[in-house]
């Protein structure tokens, strides 16, 4: 590990310069949870396959939060709005107009990319704290929009949609869950790939040249105003998509699933998977998901004081989150092999 | 064939049929689905234990003391209730996810009383398709009687709807030229209730002459009333949830507006509404009743509501008898419990919906007395009658017959 991204980890300003190499896991390591992502579902029930598709979508739209706030340094608590966005524009189009569902998800992500890239215009005069409060206002805003009255008639209003689950193709002889999760694993893997080959091109270093120093980045002639919205527009978009995911996969959508909370939920697995780290988006989402379980199982009456206690130990002992865990992984690994 | 080696047969033929018989007799005493075996009845369960909706989760609490007294006092039919309650949060997505763990991990006989109409909307085709009953839901949407498409799902509460139709036949009858004002909370509640109250008027839909929503996001109602009152308006049908409920009351009292007031059942309890308006400014306002008031001392030597107050005393002494969420939790696992009972040994997934939809006149011990519960093939909706009460000193006074206002859908 190189000594630049050591003193990211014992050094704590807001956002962390992270450089690129350590946004991403190695070829071996990566290559390897593949395969155990491949293998698994095939000796898992199926309800285990789903809630291990519902992390992967999650994890998704965590990334998409990682590369707004990790890649160029902008905080945006609207992300359940843009999902919310992504997941009614599948489930109306696979419900009132019968597109096939695989090809509802790039156009959730187009809608969701255009709307990020207009709400991220005005919002490019904010910044810090003002942004967070400009895309928090979106959050709370989004589920009133989804109930409004002349909006019913395609979004089924406080109802909600209801959307039939998409079975295996061809004739497979695989179940609705295992197909969907090999599915959404697909889409993971293409997002992630184009990810992290996204900042590494020119884009991402304009992007973390406006994280690291706006005034710098600007007199090296980065296009600021072009790249944050940019920024903006394209975690848009990759959040839109995976909630077009969720609504093919968890077959409901309603004004409920896209609340505020999840905003939140999205923020926090983004910390707890370390920002910045692209691989810690998945983790996050983990954390998300299983978390909560396992604070229930702890205290039925009291599960949301143990959700924040078990919070709060995670951020007090590994405050960069699962970053600083592989790092320290990685560190023990290579004393080891000494 | 010798007579020897006839008789053999006959004897051999003769031990045969004794023995199908025997194992067929065995076979129909003894019929489990996936949950359910000669010790134990696994039932399902999801509840906001967290989130928006949390001061819901003591419904899944008082069910899950019920059962402790029911397996108790000896189970069902010497079987125990295993009850297994998931928080969904009121989140859709999570209750997706808690149930399927329900169905496909804990693998429970049925899912009981799941809370909330987002999330029972968001799995009920999933547990249709799984053939799983989804049992007296824990909303009152209309929806849910409806068992020609959703054969597994069953309502328990009068729906929102029935309970509009008996505020409508009130007014027609009380006020045929009234001005109606509706106020109502801009969701599924309120929506399907203002639908109610139209059906119910009928060709009178007219009668209405305002209809003003609000968002629970919202701080303060009062621009709301102080508009219901310029339209001139003398009923007004208030379809608000509890703290709406409190602030409506206390603003009308302030801006000295005082049409007849019928309030939904939703918000009729003293506790969390009429106490913090002021008794004062509550007088004569009109709701509707099923269940009876734990708060109450007309039901304090009521034989149902005495075995309702020992439960609370030996088996849930944190449990609040003068919540509406205890006394529901109390009625709608009473009523599993008979379902179950009725059941007997043949303890599948089919037949519990069977057994559900034959409850004949069934009183559960904390509904008002006259109120039954009736269910058909044809009528899954197991409670549609109400009593209207009328809110006078510091309690409800029940008036007029059971009236009933069934709704399909």
């Amino acid at each position: 590990m190189s000594a630049a991204a050591e003193d990211a980890v014992t050094e704590a300003p807001a956002v962390e310069a992270v450089p690129k190499r350590a946004m991403t896991l190695g070829t071996g390591t990566s290559l390897a949870i593949l395969a155990v992502l491949l293998i698994v579902p095939l000796f898992v029930k199926n309800f285990v396959a789903f809630q291990m598709t519902m992390v992967m979508i999650y994890g998704i739209a965590v990334l998409a939060l990682n590369i707004l706030t990790g890649g160029s340094g902008q905080f945006s608590l609207g992300q359940s709005a843009f999902y919310a966005l992504g997941a009614y524009t599948s489930a109306v189009l696979m419900e009132i107009a019968n597109v096939n569902y695989a090809l509802t998800l790039p156009i959730a992500g187009l809608v969701s990319f255009g709307a990020g890239y207009l709400f991220g215009k005005p919002a490019l005069r904010l910044s810090g704290i003002y942004l967070a409060l400009a895309t928090f206002a979106l959050a709370v805003a989004m589920p009133q929009f989804l109930k409004l009255h002349f909006l019913e008639h395609w979004t089924g209003g406080v109802q909600g949609l209801v959307v039939i689950k998409p079975d295996a193709p061809f004739g497979l002889p695989i179940s609705q869950d295992k197909w969907l999760y090999y599915f959404t694993l697909a889409i993971t893997l293409a997002i992630y790939v184009g990810s992290v080959n996204l900042l590494r091109s020119r884009s991402g270093r304009a992007f973390m040249s406006i994280r690291d120093n706006e005034i710098a980045a600007s007199a090296m002639g980065v296009d600021v105003a072009k790249y944050k919205t940019l920024a903006f527009g394209v975690s848009a978009g990759i959040t839109g998509i995976a909630g077009g995911l969720s609504a093919i996969v968890v077959a409901f959508v309603a004004p409920d699933s896209y609340t505020i909370n999840l905003a939140i939920a999205l923020f926090l697995g983004m910390v707890v998977g370390g920002v910045g780290w692209l691989p810690g988006s998945f983790v996050g989402a983990a954390f998300i998901i299983y978390v909560p379980n396992i604070a229930e199982s702890i205290n039925k009456g009291l599960s949301g004081a143990v959700f924040g206690v078990l919070l709060f130990i995670v951020i007090f002992l590994v405050p960069h989150g699962a970053r600083q865990v592989a790092i320290v992984a990685q560190q023990l690994i290579g004393k080891l092999r000494k | 064939m010798t007579t020897h080696a006839k008789l053999r047969l006959a004897a051999v033929a003769a031990a045969l049929v004794a023995l199908v018989a025997a194992s067929g007799t065995a076979l129909a005493q003894k019929k489990y689905d996936t949950g359910a075996s000669d010790t134990e009845i696994k039932i399902g369960n999801i509840m906001p234990y967290s989130g928006p909706a949390s001061a819901y989760g003591v419904i899944g609490k008082t069910e899950e003391a019920y059962f402790k007294k029911i397996n108790a006092e000896g189970g069902i039919n010497g079987r125990k209730i295993n009850f297994v309650s998931y928080d969904d949060a009121y989140s859709p997505p999570k209750a997706v996810e808690q149930v399927r763990k329900l169905v496909e991990s804990d693998e429970v006989l049925a899912v009981f009383n799941p809370l909330g109409t987002p999330s029972n909307t968001a799995i009920q085709k999933y547990l249709n398709s799984k053939k799983t009953p989804q049992l007296f839901v824990a909303t009152g949407a209309t929806k849910w009687n409806d068992p020609k498409n959703f054969p597994w799902t069953m309502g328990w509460q009068p729906s929102y709807q029935s309970e509009a139709q008996i505020y409508a036949k009130y007014v027609l009858k009380e006020k045929p030229d009234a001005k109606i004002a509706v106020f109502y909370q801009n969701d599924d509640f309120g929506k399907d209730y203002l639908k109610g109250l139209k059906d119910g008027l009928g060709a009178k839909a007219s009668m209405i002459i305002i209809e003003e929503s609000y968002e629970t996001a919202e701080p303060s109602i009062d621009s709301h009333i102080v508009k219901l009152k310029a339209s001139g308006a003398d009923v007004l049908v208030n379809i608000s949830t509890p703290k709406f409920a409190a602030q409506s009351i206390k603003k009308m009292s302030e801006i000295d507006w005082k049409p007849m007031h019928l309030l939904t059942n939703v918000s009729a309890s003293v506790g969390s509404v009429i106490k913090p308006a002021g008794f004062e400014n509550a007088q004569g306002i009109i709701s509707a009743a099923y269940a009876k008031d734990g708060a109450d001392p007309q039901w304090d030597n009521d034989p149902g509501m005495k075995k309702f107050f020992a439960f609370l005393e030996k088996y849930f002494p944190e449990g609040n008898k003068i919540d509406g969420s205890v006394v529901y939790g109390y009625g709608v696992a009473q009523t599993l419990v008979k379902v179950l009972q009725m059941c007997g040994d043949d303890l599948t997934r089919a037949n519990v919906m069977k057994q559900a939809a034959s409850l004949r006149d069934f009183e559960p011990d904390t509904l008002l007395p006259g109120v039954k519960i009736n269910t058909s093939a044809t009528d899954f909706a197991p409670i549609s009658q109400l009593q209207l009460m009328r809110f006078k000193g510091e309690k409800w006074e029940l008036f007029g017959d059971i009236m009933s206002g069934d709704v399909t859908n």
